[in-house]
């Protein structure tokens, strides 16, 4: 039972608040794209031991969505972030170094 | 046997007399007493019998960790099977019944078992019923089934007469168990201004203190234990909880509390459980500690008890559960209950200590007592069946033999402390091996982790190792204030309180008795003692090869009990752990899983039951349409009428009835429930353009368009029609189920992909009451309304052709009329606000009457569009269709370079001309097609089964055609018009139907278009 | 024109707290930039309320504005004014960039008051309404049990609670249950 930050809205959100919304950061690929690209966009997702960032969406609440990183292993959470990025902030990055030097998760570290 | 003493009893008033029933005999008590001590007071030593082999059992413990002594609580609506005596408070009138016996308590037929046991070893189950295998499903299973389950189910016609609710709270700290280390934990915790939640399991703070003895602070116990309690309740930072257990620790500082408002007060107004739900920053785990039973031969028979238990049953509630006593024990703490039992003048035989050296300043008190202290002696054997009657006594170190016998009938046994660890384990805490007291106790390196990644649990007292009162306030006092700190308040300087108490020799070790015990001792001594899990057992499965102790645990069930192994675990370890020739840490433990005791279901659904079990929505036609014969169909939470049922009509009656009537003159369906979103902004057109497969950014004003909308997949997830507004606004409308979800999806992609975009979104689903006028007289009712009330809108066909809208007041509402049809009929969909639309309903079925109006359902709505070949969301999709499968290429643009699920749908596989493809299909016999049926083709697959080339999608009676018609997706199924195609159904009759095209009524649209 | 209704048509219960559908009450949905001067015109013209922070309610009596998220109000007017509202509202915004639309009927409201208010509501929704973490003013959207709603603290010991009009029974019985005689907590 996780507690997340809505950073919309400021509540210390119950998981019974949320809703989870699978692998943060995924790139759309549309008409255009090969076969592998739109494979690995609609199937292909980490499943880390460890470092993750997710979407989530505080759905009974503000309605809004959101980024969270979070240890998978020992649900610590590192941060919560707004969902318009592409990429996990700075200030997120360096919390996630705080406590897992060296991590790294698809292009990001 | 075992009766009241004259004096004692800390916790009874003994001024106010209770009665009570078991297995149908009264008998007395007082309040204050717990079901198992009153019990003992009326000399019922014999409680239940055991699971597998049906032996007598009695109640071994005093508390939460009671195995044996289950019973059958209450009667009717108020009945429930498994509850320990030894938890339940006495209250007048209260009946209980023993469990796993027939016909009696005291003549079993089902001991048998227990001169079988020899037959029914470790792992019998697995070994016995795997052949023959025929023999499961008709010999095996039915006999298993009779036999099995623990207790009486209750009767499965009546209702729960209870109520139950949960409690969301938010502290700083909560501290779980209320003995004098809890109480010690939550003061210094709550003077640091934090807020604190104490929870106790039993009705009174002080837990085992009291029987103990020592000082704190020089007071005795009692005393210190009401000083703080008063304390601590003249705080308005804290709350005090009696009578609710800590059930579970969660992740990210959840814990559940259970509290039981009114088991001892049935019939009281009020909930009869509370489920708090309690999110904490820090947890404090007061616990206490479990003391383990010794392993000797005889060690289930009625009247061989824990020696703590025995005191409490002396001290808390003045009964003695035996005249004469032995005492087997393997640490000094034994010894008090000796003494206790002595001072109350009780013949306590012999204290047998299985040390060589003995005890120490107890061991001196009690042999000034005069009771005979044994070093290095041991329990053999206890004989007896119903109840204690000798004890045979020999050498620890040996095997049995040289035995002396003495008549006793009680044994205290005690095989040292564990602490309870288990809400320090439930979120994945860690523990270390404390080989001087021979337990587990918490790591505290290694607690659970919180959000922050720091441990949010802190065990404190006898719940973290240590056993003597003057550690346990040190420890208690530390962690109270490490949590107030970490918890992010500053608690004060004060020292800690000064527990004293007589110094104790060091335990020592022992998980077998006497230390080689030959294998019919080994055979007799109870490990496990609600699944009847012996040393032989374990023993057993290790030399089978079970090396871990999750799959002993389940091969012999040790510790799968409702008790959860609470007495059993460490020493079914520790003997294993020796079978195996490895060291007890090695081994390690079973996990450890919430609840902490079972906990009710009731407690767990909360409010969720009878009227509110699950939320029904209800469109603001509801009630007109109960009063009206509605026949009820769930959709998602909505309730729809199915039908409107006549008085002597059967619902298939009702259906056809609708269906003529709403093509021949004029029907109504609350069309309310069907989801309406709009979408407004600079980029709305563009936005919706990307979400249906075709173009909406053409759409002109005034007018709609039916739209599809796909998953990224390709695969189609809802239709409906959308309205313009105006320029820079839409209305779409989604299906039934569609509303939230499509809602969803739309703000999921404007906030986390087209961010940029100037799009907003608001679901204004229920503002209306939409209704659907439908029928060849549809435009002559609104026109009676409009001329009985100068309602201003032009409804004729040139004013408002179909797939268009306008805005207006029809008759004395306020009303947007939509032109369009999901029948192939003349039809409107009119929306009014939702505070006046049962107005709206009831003026359209007042005008209607001179046109024969009938309101109509679900099913007329279903068959309907089924005659016309329009498809279903849900029916006709699954999942796995595309737009294309269904013959809507014409609703996918072509000139859009992009939409959801275009790329998807541009696979190899969604191109595939063998998919199936939607088809009408015409019975032969003209009857009703089975609904979901499979076709088959030629040949069969790989696992020898007829090939599948498609199946049934919707099926339905159209009255309006007189046979049965369907829709179905089959492969190659348009190139296939005439062909016969065959479905055998699941009643073994083979169904034969003609591909045909799915219009079956009206194919030029005429009806619809006037 | 034919007298609108409400879900409930004021339906009341008296437990341990009093629990009553609040009528018809005019709502407004407006979504926009909270910082955007038009935005904040017709959001304080229509209601007469100043703007409310982050998860704040400022309401008198059937005239209010409740923060719902960083780009929504719910703007509280009198039912029958809606109409008139929404139409200087819309006159307002202008071109801003904005959605004001009329949601009064997709609701129903209800009044949860009485001593024990604050713990019924904890019964309901997973929120921390100890005095101190939940006060006058203060606005949440959670959940009730398992359907959406919003409440606001009007003075303590009452909270206005909007659910969606089809489960607007559902969220009566729900407060029924939680209010039953007997069931006070005594924590708060």
């Amino acid at each position: 039972m996780l507690i997340l930050n809505c950073p919309y809205c400021g509540v210390d959100a119950d998981e019974t608040e949320l809703a989870a919304g699978g692998e943060a950061h995924l790139k759309r690929f549309g008409p255009g794209s090969s076969d592998d690209e739109l494979h690995d966009y609609l199937f292909t997702r980490e499943n880390p031991k460890g470092v993750h960032l997710e979407r989530w969406r505080h759905a009974s609440g503000c309605g809004k969505w959101f980024h969270a990183a979070r240890c998978t292993a020992t649900l610590e959470v590192f941060g919560t972030y707004k969902a318009q990025v592409s990429g996990p902030p700075q200030e997120i990055r360096d919390a996630i170094s705080a406590k897992r030097p060296g991590w790294s998760w698809r292009e990001f570290s | 046997m075992s009766t009241r003493l004259a004096k004692q009893g800390r916790l009874i008033d003994r001024s106010k007399q209770v009665t009570f029933t078991f297995n149908g005999t009264t008998m007395r008590g007082y309040e204050g007493d717990t079901l198992a001590s009153a019990l003992l007071a009326n000399d019922q030593m014999m409680m239940g019998r055991s699971f597998k082999y049906h032996r007598p059992r009695g109640v071994v413990a005093s508390g939460a960790e009671e195995p044996n002594a289950l019973v059958g609580l209450g009667e009717g609506t108020r009945f429930e099977p498994n509850q320990r005596a030894t938890t339940t408070e006495l209250f007048d009138g209260l009946k209980a019944a023993s469990q796993n016996h027939w016909p009696n308590l005291d003549f079993d037929i089902g001991a048998v078992n227990t001169y079988l046991s020899r037959f029914l070893p470790a792992g019998f189950y697995y070994k016995m019923f795997i052949h023959p295998a025929p023999f499961w499903k008709h010999v095996y299973e039915p006999i298993i089934r009779r036999s099995a389950g623990l207790g009486k189910a209750p009767d499965k016609e009546l209702v729960d007469a209870d109520t139950y609710e949960h409690f969301h709270v938010h502290t700083d700290v909560l501290v779980i168990g209320g003995g004098v280390a809890g109480l010690q934990a939550a003061k210094v915790a709550a003077s640091s201004g934090a807020r604190v939640l104490l929870i106790e399991q039993t009705a009174h703070w002080g837990g085992r203190a009291p029987v103990d003895g020592g000082t704190i602070d020089g007071l005795s116990p009692d005393e210190w234990v009401s000083r703080t309690v008063a304390e601590l309740e003249a705080m308005d930072n804290v709350t005090l909880r009696a009578r609710t257990m800590g059930a579970g620790v969660y992740d990210h500082g959840y814990a559940l509390g259970y509290e039981r408002v009114a088991d001892h007060t049935p019939g009281v107004p009020g909930p009869r459980h509370r489920l708090w739900r309690i999110r904490a920053k820090q947890i404090v785990s007061a616990t206490g500690a479990i003391e383990r039973p010794l392993s000797f031969a005889g060690n289930d028979v009625p009247g061989v008890m824990l020696a703590g238990a025995m005191r409490d049953y002396v001290v808390n509630w003045g009964v003695t559960p035996g005249q004469r006593v032995v005492v087997a024990t393997n640490n000094d703490d034994a010894y008090r209950t000796a003494i206790i039992l002595k001072k109350a003048g009780v013949d306590v035989l012999r204290i047998l200590d299985a040390r060589k050296e003995g005890g120490g300043a107890l061991a001196d008190e009690a042999r000034a007592l005069g009771i005979r202290v044994d070093p290095g002696k041991a329990i053999a054997k206890v004989k007896g069946g119903k109840r204690v009657r000798k004890i045979s006594i020999c050498n620890q170190d040996g095997v049995g033999g040289a035995r002396e016998e003495v008549e006793a009938d009680a044994v205290a046994m005690s095989g040292g402390w564990s602490p309870v660890v288990h809400m320090w384990s439930h979120c994945g805490g860690k523990l270390i091996w404390d080989r001087a007291n021979a337990h587990f106790r918490p790591d505290p390196d290694r607690p659970p982790l919180g959000a922050d990644g720091k441990g949010f649990v802190l065990a404190a007292g006898s719940a973290n190792g240590p056993l003597a009162l003057d550690q346990v306030m040190a420890d208690a006092d530390a962690a109270g204030k490490a949590a107030a700190k970490a918890a992010g308040f500053t608690p004060k300087r004060t020292k800690a309180p000064e527990g004293a108490a007589e110094g104790e020799n060091a335990m020592e070790a022992v998980w077998l008795m006497p230390a080689n015990a030959e294998i019919q001792l080994r055979m007799k001594s109870w490990l496990d003692f609600q699944n009847d899990v012996k040393v032989s057992d374990v023993q057993l499965a290790a030399r089978e090869g079970y090396e871990s102790v999750e799959h002993t645990k389940r091969y012999t069930t040790l510790g799968m009990a409702t008790d959860q192994g609470k007495l059993s675990n460490i020493n079914g370890l520790a003997i294993l752990a020796d079978a195996l020739n490895a060291d007890i840490p090695q081994v390690g433990t079973t996990t450890f899983r919430p609840p902490y005791t079972p906990i009710s279901m009731g407690a767990i659904g909360g409010e969720a039951r009878g009227e509110v079990f699950q939320p029904v929505r209800k469109t603001p036609i509801y009630d007109w349409s109960n009063a009206n014969g509605a026949d009820w169909e769930p959709v998602g939470q909505w309730r729809r009428p199915f039908a409107y049922v006549r008085p002597g009509e059967s619902v298939h009656d009702a259906v056809n009835r609708e269906v003529r009537n709403t093509r021949e003159n004029l029907g109504l369906l609350d069309a309310s429930t069907l989801g309406k979103l709009i979408v407004k902004g600079p980029d709305a057109g563009k936005f919706l353009d990307m979400l249906y497969t075709n173009m909406m950014s053409t759409l002109k004003p005034g007018k709609c368009r039916y739209g599809l909308m796909c998953s990224e997949n390709g695969f189609l997830i809802d239709d409906g029609v959308v309205a313009r507004i105006d320029e820079d606004t839409f209305l779409c409308h989604t299906t039934t189920g569609g509303a939230e979800r499509i809602h969803g999806h739309m703000e999921e992609w404007l906030q986390t992909e087209w961010w940029d975009w100037k799009v907003y979104v608001a679901n204004v689903t229920e503002q209306y009451a939409q209704i659907a006028v439908v029928g060849p007289k549809a435009r002559k009712v609104l026109e009676k309304l409009n001329a009985k009330a100068g309602g201003g809108m032009d409804l004729s066909a040139e004013a408002l052709p179909f797939m268009e809208w306008r805005d207006g007041r029809i008759g004395e509402f306020d009303a947007r009329a939509y032109r369009i049809s999901f029948s192939g009929e003349l039809s409107y969909e009119i929306a009014v606000p939702a505070s006046q639309g049962l107005a709206f309903w009831e003026a359209l079925v007042d005008a209607g009457k001179e046109f024969g109006v009938m309101p109509y359902g679900t099913e007329t709505l279903h068959i309907l569009r089924a005659e016309k070949g329009f498809i279903m969301i849900g029916d006709e999709t699954d999942g796995t269709v595309i737009p294309q499968d269904l013959g809507l290429g014409w609703a996918i643009s072509k000139k859009k370079d992009d939409y959801l699920g275009k790329r998807a749908q541009e696979r190899s596989h969604m191109a595939d001309r063998d998919r199936w493809k939607l088809v009408g299909l015409e019975s032969v016999d003209g009857s009703v097609l089975p609904d979901g049926a499979y076709a088959v083709g030629e040949g069969v697959n790989a696992n020898g089964q007829r090939n599948m080339i498609g199946r049934v999608t919707s099926t339905y009676y159209s009255a309006n055609l007189g046979r049965g018609i369907a829709m179905g997706l089959i492969q190659h199924g348009p190139d296939r018009m005439g062909e016969i195609v065959e479905f055998p159904g699941t009643d073994g009759k083979t169904y034969k139907a003609k591909i045909v095209d799915p219009v079956f009524y009206d194919k030029e649209g005429a009806k619809q278009n006037v | 024109m034919s007298e609108p209704v409400s879900a409930l048509m004021g339906a009341a219960y008296d437990g341990i707290v009093r629990v009553e559908e609040c009528g018809l009450q005019g709502m407004i949905t407006l979504r926009g930039d909270l910082a955007s001067s038009r935005v904040i015109a017709a959001a304080t013209g229509a209601s007469g309320q100043q703007m409310p922070g982050q998860r704040r309610a400022n309401v008198t009596g059937q005239s209010g504005l409740c923060w719902m998220s960083p780009d929504e109000l719910l703007v509280l007017v009198p039912h029958a004014k809606v109409g008139d509202k929404l139409a200087a509202m819309t006159k307002t915004l202008g071109d801003a960039h904005s959605l004001a639309v009329d949601v009064s009927d997709a609701r129903a409201m209800f009044r949860v008051s009485g001593a024990n208010a604050r713990e019924v509501m904890a019964k309901l929704a997973p929120v921390d309404f100890a005095p101190g973490a939940f006060g006058p003013g203060d606005f949440r959207r959670s959940r009730l049990a398992q359907v959406a709603g919003a409440f606001w603290m009007e003075e303590d010991g009452s909270f206005c609670i909007i659910c969606f009009r089809s489960v607007a029974d559902y969220v009566f019985k729900l407060l029924k249950v939680a209010a039953q005689p007997g069931s006070a907590v005594g924590v708060f």
